[in-house]
């Protein structure tokens, strides 16, 4: 009996030690990647090449789905507002929710999915072929050549992406809102402008999203360079990128909000 | 200048509590096919990795053209590794990049010649391992032997001091082995360099070789040109060269008597 639970804390003791030197080899890998990032500078057309694999190919599924979250919102929000006679605020609640949370949130996640798990496979499967240590063979850092210009893809893509988000979700809702169920639509704008603020809420969406940028770039290429170099290896890092980012977002979102919306 | 290009002394590696290397010395030539003979899993590649600096070992030397391995800086680690080649097993092409930007790959990275000088160095070296009509073909349209001679070009293409070879006839049908063999042996003389061949294909390693290495159990087992190692009186030499399927190394994974097993004991 006893020696089942020492056994277990055993088990618990290396998973725990385990998850921290990753942890720490994380860090020391971001170091390396932002001592790398001065690269770009000289070879912008490396990460020009990854901010359209990354950010532009991921833009048909941010498009669609901030289409019908924005659209799904105001139509919640109206069945919500139209009891209490507020029905004209659906603009301005469908825009706060967006520019504030869902936005940056939804878009990391989305993020993360699609562009994520195809950073970590792609640099997963340049491990497995040998192809980084045939570049470190060629005194070429791949550091610089790969993993740089995909973090930065990352990091400038988000913000980007997240803003066209939370603009074509709007765009749902008015659509649903005014052409739909018939709300004014000056009072949809006007009241929109009337509540948006340029500081608390577009700046602290972008810098939000900003933050899931760094996070899940971070993840998706130290998951890649990390992996075990073998198809089973290659298919947990992936994983791992998908479920840890997934994590971090919900979890960076909460204290970040904490931090900027307090009263 | 010494004749010797690499000298690895009391060489020391594990990979958690496998010795892989239990203090190793060898001196290979500045010139000439080295060969690094050995069973898989006796750490053939993993010394490769040692020699580019790649893995770092727990004890001994490695010098290579002087310079010791392990002491040197990121950028002195860089600049000798651009007078190495390396051949991959896989060859290691970057399935992004066609051919010929692969084996110009190098000469863009590591020098500031135009375009027109680095499409004739880059057509020069893909004609010296024949494959200048595949200039234009993706590494993914490449037969494995083909792969081989491209990551070959892109090996030569910076015109290195030596080159290594990690396995390089793997898998391969006898006319690529065939091709294969002869343009290492043949770059080797008209580029006059060190090559240091990993693999564990005896007839045609010893072919083309002037002086053999046989690693086993972390050690130098043999050592000498081709034919002392084919008249080698150790039977362990003797069983590998002749692959003896019995002999030091046994037929039998170390096991109980097998009557015990059928019938229990």
């Amino acid at each position: 009996m006893l020696n089942r639970l020492l056994n277990k804390f055993q088990h618990l003791g290396a998973i725990t030690l385990h998850s921290f030197r990753r942890l720490g080899r994380g860090f020391l890998f971001l170091l390396e990647v932002l001592a790398s990032c001065g690269s770009m500078f000289v070879r912008p057309s490396l990460l020009i090449k990854q901010l359209y694999s990354v950010g532009v190919q991921t833009l048909i599924i941010i498009v669609v789905a901030g289409l019908f979250v924005g659209m799904v919102m105001a139509l919640q929000s109206y069945y919500a507002l139209v009891d209490f006679g507020a029905e004209d605020s659906v603009g301005v609640m469908v825009a706060l929710s967006l520019l504030r949370e869902l936005g940056p949130v939804v878009t990391a996640l989305l993020f993360a999915g699609r562009a994520g798990s195809a950073l970590t496979a792609e640099i997963g499967l340049m491990k497995a072929t040998e192809q980084l240590s045939g570049m470190e063979m060629m005194a070429v850092n791949p550091m610089q050549r790969i993993v740089a210009p995909r973090f930065l893809a990352g990091v400038i893509s988000m913000p980007l992406l997240a803003t066209i988000f939370s603009a074509v979700g709007v765009f749902g809702a008015y659509i649903v809102a005014v052409e739909l169920l018939g709300l004014d639509s000056g009072a949809f704008w006007s009241q929109s402008q009337d509540k948006v603020d340029l500081y608390m809420d577009i700046y602290n969406g972008i810098i939000k999203s900003i933050v899931f940028g760094i996070v899940v770039a971070w993840i998706a290429v130290f998951e890649g360079y990390d992996c075990m170099p073998t198809s089973e290896g290659l298919g947990q890092a992936t994983t791992r990128t998908v479920v840890h980012s997934s994590l971090a977002i919900l979890f960076l979102d909460f204290v970040l909000t904490a931090l900027m919306f307090t009263k | 200048m010494s004749d010797i290009l690499i000298k690895i002394r009391d060489l020391h590696f594990s990979r958690g509590d496998r010795k892989v290397f239990d203090g190793l010395s060898l001196d290979i030539p500045r010139r000439g096919v080295t060969a690094i003979m050995g069973p898989s899993g006796t750490g053939k590649t993993t010394l490769l990795k040692l020699i580019g600096g790649q893995l770092k070992p727990d004890q001994g030397t490695i010098e290579v053209d002087g310079l010791d391995v392990q002491q040197l800086s990121t950028n002195e680690l860089f600049a000798l590794r651009r007078r190495m080649g390396m051949l991959f097993q896989s060859g290691a092409l970057l399935t992004d990049l066609s051919v010929f930007e692969n084996v110009a790959y190098p000469l863009r990275e590591h020098t500031r010649l135009n375009e027109s000088m680095i499409r004739y160095l880059v057509l020069l070296k893909l004609n010296a391992v024949g494959l200048r009509g595949a200039a234009d073909l993706m590494p993914a349209e490449l037969s494995g032997g083909m792969s081989r001679r491209v990551a070959l070009a892109r090996a030569i293409a910076l015109d290195p001091m030596m080159i290594m070879y990690d396995e390089p006839f793997t898998g391969q049908d006898p006319i690529s082995m065939g091709v294969l063999v002869a343009l290492i042996s043949e770059l080797n003389s008209a580029l006059d360099i060190c090559s240091i061949i990993v693999s564990h294909d005896v007839p045609d390693t010893l072919s083309i070789s002037d002086q053999v290495y046989i690693i086993s159990t972390g050690k130098v087992v043999g050592s000498g040109s081709p034919d002392e190692l084919k008249d080698s009186k150790s039977e362990w030499t003797h069983q590998f060269i002749h692959g003896d399927s019995d002999g030091p190394v046994p037929f039998h994974y170390p096991a109980r008597p097998i009557l015990n097993d059928l019938y229990g004991s």
